[in-house]
């Protein structure tokens, strides 16, 4: 029997940034402070004591257990939106005003927004490391 | 349900007090909205964290806000910049970077903030009363006015505390509402040594493991001295807002919302039944427990500050953050008494501050002894130190978290006197007694 495809797993996230988005799934086993933790012009994960540390976020939809840390991340997200080192998405594990707020402002500055959904704890768990995630329209959300 | 808007909110995003105005609703709003909030809340107050130069996208926005017109609605002070104006040379930026810094932050004066440039505001006159609704941004400052002064501010980032200032207004939800502002846990350090709860070191590492232990959930802690001061309470919600989220944190008898655990703890009434069997929520934080302070999470947490080993030398030192008040630069110049400093010795402040020592003679003789004062800015959010690396040490939870990654250098935890006492010879002196439990 010939396989056609890889089974995939059908998600729902809340869309905290609306917008469609593909990339690898980059999973973190900690939370981060995207700033101190994350350099806008490589996109590397630049806190030595992180888990991921010199992860490249560039392109990734990157999944989050949570943000911690500094009121700056925003502004973080807003240079890798502007100079184009941004991940394809982000998923949150929690809510977090902070991080979505660099997407807010970037649409409103005329640079491409990313989506950021949240998802919960029970489907942080569903996401194998490196899988393909694409991101659509009200939170889908489609993991091979 | 859907946000509901007033009608002096509609007529701003209409563009009634011009177009930055407006588009600074619109990021309220869109806040509001993704937070699933109800209504916005009027602010008496805002300290913007968005004047620090990061890269260029921080400039288009503020000074967009120029160009619209716009202008703080409420008492607005500065959070730090990339520059310290006072002082040019003290920063070794390239040109590119060196200008544009500058016109961030002449651009938040130029809406009518305050040139305060500190991160901590509550040391030059701004301080909200106990209740009072504010739009607070940098970590450091958030912890501190929602728990040393009792005000009631959630977590503001880059933006949005600026769109909150020009437009009075923030999103109605987290610690701006009463209930939300109880503790769920008790943290106990009642067996504590006295001494060690007297000594400023501890603060620090006693804020580091808040943060790590508990993210962003707020406590209430039991057994610290009635005597704990401004300055420990400080540095306890700066390294709690490094380490984790801490937003918030009471402490017995000492914060203004705790004047006992039972009056601020949340109780078994206050807690959503539905949420405890559901299993998409996070049901399990909101049940009120006691974790008791051991001295070996204390220690791993004083460990977790220093990441440079058994080293012996030190190559820097620095100070300050959150920015030193007039309070520490007195214990400062006690302990050093006029020696001469064998290290390059950095004091972060604000230059409110700073001209408060230059009046009392005080920067003059930290200077002679080869102190260097830094107004406006931080070493940690700007290069500063010389660059070839090494260790440094510091008393600020703070700055042995985001050393490391925002300097290159290795960093070393010590008490005021160990910074002073290692900074003389180079040679590193820690008093480990103090620690003994």
């Amino acid at each position: 029997m010939v396989r056609v495809g890889e089974p995939s797993i059908e998600l729902k996230g809340r869309p905290l940034v609306e917008g469609q988005a593909r990339g690898p799934l980059l999973k973190l086993t900690r939370p981060i402070s995207f700033w101190g933790g994350v350099d806008p012009v490589s996109g590397l994960i630049v806190d030595p004591r992180h888990p991921e540390f010199e992860l490249c976020i560039t392109g990734t939809v990157l999944l989050i257990p949570g943000a911690v840390g500094s009121s700056s991340s925003s502004a973080i997200l807003l240079e890798l939106l502007r100079e184009g080192t941004a991940p394809a998405a982000i998923l949150m594990g929690k809510a977090d005003a902070i991080l979505a707020l660099g997407s807010i402002v970037g649409l409103e500055l005329g640079y491409a927004p990313i989506p950021i959904l949240e998802v919960t704890r029970t489907d942080i768990v569903r996401f194998p490391d490196r899988a393909d995630v694409c991101i659509e329209a009200q939170g889908r959300i489609t993991v091979t | 349900m859907p946000l509901h808007l007033t009608q002096t909110e509609r007529e701003l995003l209409a563009g009634s007090s011009g177009e930055a105005t407006a588009m600074c609703m619109r990021v309220v709003i869109a806040a509001a909205e993704l937070l699933g909030v109800e209504s916005l809340v009027e602010i008496s107050s805002s300290h913007i964290d968005g004047c620090l130069y990061h890269g260029d996208g921080g400039v288009e926005f503020a000074e967009a806000l120029v160009k619209g017109g716009g202008q703080v609605a409420v008492p607005t002070t500065l959070n730090v910049g990339a520059l310290d104006l006072l002082h040019p040379d003290v920063v070794q930026a390239d040109a590119h970077k060196t200008d544009m810094a500058r016109r961030q932050m002449e651009a938040y004066v130029a809406l009518g903030a305050q040139p305060t440039f500190t991160c901590a505001p509550y040391q030059v006159g701004h301080e909200p009363k106990v209740g009072e609704q504010v739009a607070w941004g940098e970590s450091n400052a958030i912890a501190f006015v929602n728990s040393v002064l009792g005000a009631r501010t959630e977590r503001y980032g880059d933006f949005l505390d600026a769109c909150c200032a020009l437009t009075a207004r923030a999103p109605f939800y987290g610690l701006h509402v009463e209930e939300n502002r109880k503790a769920t846990v008790v943290v106990d350090a009642t067996r504590v040594p006295v001494t060690l709860k007297s000594r400023d070191v501890f603060y620090p590492v006693l804020g580091t493991w808040l943060g790590l232990e508990l993210g962003s959930e707020i406590s209430v802690i039991r057994g610290l001295p009635s005597t704990t001061t401004r300055d420990q309470l400080k540095a306890l919600g700066a390294a709690g807002a490094s380490s984790g989220a801490v937003a918030l944190f009471h402490v017995e008898g000492v914060t203004p919302e705790a004047p006992t655990v039972e009056s601020i703890l949340k109780s078994d009434s206050d807690r959503p039944v539905a949420n405890l069997t559901d299993e998409n929520s996070f049901a399990g934080a909101d049940l009120v427990r006691t974790i008791e302070l051991e001295p070996h999470g204390i220690q791993a947490a004083l460990e977790r500050l220093s990441t440079a080993g058994d080293t012996e030398r030190i190559d820097a030192v620095a100070l300050g953050s959150p920015h030193f008040s007039d309070l520490e630069f007195r214990a400062l110049h006690r302990c050093l008494r006029g020696r001469r400093l064998g290290v390059p010795f950095y004091v972060c402040t604000a230059r409110d501050t700073l001209s408060e020592m230059d009046a009392a003679g005080i920067s003059k003789d930290l200077r002679e002894s080869g102190v260097e004062i830094v107004a406006d800015t931080c070493v940690v959010v700007t290069p500063i130190l010389e660059a070839k690396g090494g260790v440094l040490m510091t008393n600020s939870g703070k700055f042995a978290h985001y050393g490391p990654s925002n300097t290159g250098y290795d960093v070393l935890y010590g008490s005021l006197e160990d910074c002073v006492e290692s900074s003389i010879t180079g040679s590193v002196v820690r008093n480990h007694e103090v620690w003994t439990w």
